[in-house]
């Protein structure tokens, strides 16, 4: 429906376990991230969305569930039960995940600042490939406060991936991080 | 009684099969369809050839051109079989599509995604519904067409009063206005602009292609053979459904300040669509053939590089003259279909000029270029949608029964 085309940017479709890291700009961005994979990979990815969100209505559930979102609790998180360990727990040995560090949706054309969930997903599981992904144009597709979706097109970057290098702090690797994914915009 | 009624499809012309395309239609077709396979041949032939006195990157633009025009032939040659009205709906999928390239090429604020909601959802599809309908007022044939016009109080009404102005001035005023209630007054006149001239070109002008298939055409043409049989039951449409009407035609008919015009056949109207689309493109090749022998002076070097004077005029002329060759499908006469021939190959370079120029201010080549490696719809089309307009009105106001 959003008429997104994708590219693979030094990257190719591998059913490796996989962290799809993406900027965030509307409700659709997890939607159409997920539906751009191949068919194959589809089955083995989740999405990483806001349970206070998508666990609201039927309807919001119904494509939270199309999508095998993993809902994760913003409001409520305990100690033993970070977002990242559940995360952690959700993929086992053979899931992907798409997380958007931004944390919620951006309403500006500056992409945010990222959350450190990145970081420690990397840590604690060095083995993942961390895949930076730009969306274009879907904030005009459906913006931020808006409900009702114009079907302009939209284009999906998905480039190399990397890892956390042997002693980088946490805010190294999230500034990296974030270029990694703003370099694709103009690739 | 009521629900008999109720029926809205014959309005629409609906269901009219094949039936509805005369024998020059089929053999304007058929031409097409060889001159394509042998494009398709040679330019296989030759990409097949890595020695070639050919250009790989010419060849490469061939070839996608020549998908691109079957592409377009498959369209319009879907359209023509299956009736009017698919036709129409076609030719708004296609506004929709390349409405959406444009949107997308062209930046808009957030305060400007209710208007363009209204654009897509409600404009788009309320001007082709009006195409759709047009002159289904007009010529009532069916008791369930009556019902309906008498309903809507519009028997006897020709939309084309309403649809020829409602993008121009409805939408046009709606449009800025809407932005306004947004509160963004950042650039307001431009993406105002912006907004309106993308409806105006991708959905306004583009319609006006598909309208030709409901006018009345006539012709000043000796009849010959079969056509005569054909005219006179044009002229008269079941006078025992309605007789006011047909009354009406036929003292309109007999009004005709030149005795010699008559009615054309119905089964030409699709053809004409056809002709007129083919010309379009027929332009766009030889102005580029021009170009490409003789080029010598670039019209706007900073607009578009390989449009030359040499290449515009040679481009007009050469169309004029196959559109005159081609003037059996038409109503027209020869004379008279190479004035309209050249009217529409000016009007679609002009249109690609100006297409080019935005392109160039927005720092794109092809207006798909979002779609990797695929031109936009827009640019096939950018020549048809300034034609368009024209070439109906021209043949609305010498060649149809307009009253």
């Amino acid at each position: 429906m959003a008429g997104s085309s994708v590219r693979w940017v030094d990257c190719q479709p591998d059913t490796c376990q996989r962290v799809y890291f993406a900027n965030h700009t509307s409700h659709l961005d997890a939607l159409v991230l997920w539906s751009s994979l191949p068919r194959n990979l589809r089955a083995l990815t989740r999405a990483v969305a806001a349970k206070d969100y998508w666990d609201k209505t039927a309807f919001r559930r119904y494509i939270a569930g199309s999508v095998n979102a993993l809902l994760i609790d913003r409001e409520n998180i305990k100690v033993h039960r970070s977002p990242v360990e559940l995360m952690i727990q959700a993929i086992g040995d053979t899931h992907s995940l798409i997380v958007f560090p931004e944390g919620s949706r951006n309403a500006t054309d500056e992409m945010g600042e990222f959350k450190s969930g990145l970081y420690y997903l990397g840590k604690k599981r060095p083995d993942l490939e961390l895949v930076p992904v730009y969306i274009d144009n879907l904030n005009r597709v459906l913006p931020r406060g808006e409900f009702l979706p114009v079907p302009l097109l939209s284009c999906i970057t998905i480039g190399p991936p990397m890892w956390l290098e042997s002693g980088e702090s946490k805010t190294e690797f999230l500034k990296r991080a974030r270029e990694a994914v703003k370099r694709l915009k103009d690739i | 009684m009521m629900i008999e009624s109720l029926h809205f499809e014959p309005l629409l012309g609906f269901g009219q099969g094949i039936g509805w395309l005369n024998v020059q239609t089929y053999w304007l077709v058929f031409v097409v369809i060889v001159v394509l396979i042998v494009a398709s041949v040679i330019g296989q032939t030759l990409s097949r050839q890595p020695e070639s006195a050919v250009s790989p990157a010419l060849l490469r633009t061939f070839n996608q051109r020549v998908r691109a025009w079957w592409m377009m032939f498959a369209i319009l040659a879907a359209g023509l079989l299956l009736g009017d009205t698919c036709t129409i709906v076609l030719f708004g999928l296609v506004s929709f599509w390349a409405l959406r390239e444009f949107i997308t090429m062209t930046p808009t604020r957030r305060g400007d995604h209710r208007t363009l909601f209204w654009v897509f959802f409600v404009f788009t599809p309320i001007q082709y519904l009006l195409v759709g309908v047009g002159r289904s007022f007009v010529k009532l044939e069916s008791d369930s067409a009556i019902w309906w016009a008498d309903t809507l109080g519009l028997r006897g009404v020709d939309l084309y009063g309403l649809y020829s102005i409602m993008i121009p001035v409805y939408a046009s005023l709606y449009i800025p206005a809407r932005i306004a209630l947004s509160g963004d007054a950042r650039r307001f006149l431009e993406r105002s602009a912006k907004i309106q001239f993308s409806l105006l070109i991708c959905v306004y002008s583009l319609s006006y292609a598909p309208a030709l298939v409901h006018l009345d055409l006539l012709t000043s043409k000796p009849a010959v053979g079969s056509n005569t049989s054909m005219s006179t039951g044009d002229v008269m449409p079941q006078p025992s459904a309605d007789e006011e009407p047909a009354d009406e035609e036929l003292a309109e008919g007999e009004s005709q300040p030149s005795t010699t015009r008559r009615h054309w056949e119905e089964g030409g109207r699709a053809g004409l669509l056809f002709y007129f689309v083919l010309i379009v493109q027929l332009g766009d090749i030889f102005q580029y053939g021009w170009g490409k022998l003789l080029g010598q002076r670039v019209i706007a070097p900073h607009i578009n590089a390989s449009r030359t004077w040499e290449g515009f005029v040679g481009g007009a002329l050469t169309t004029a003259l196959v559109g005159a060759l081609l003037w059996w499908v038409t109503p027209f006469r020869i004379w008279e279909a190479a004035c309209m021939a050249f009217v529409t190959a000016v009007m679609g370079s002009a249109g690609g000029m100006t297409m080019s120029a935005i392109k160039r201010d927005r720092g794109v080549t092809d207006t798909g270029t979002l779609v990797q490696g695929h031109a936009g719809v827009l640019d096939r089309i950018d020549s048809i949608c300034f034609a368009a307009p024209v070439f109906f009105h021209l043949t609305r106001y010498f060649f149809s029964d307009f009253a």
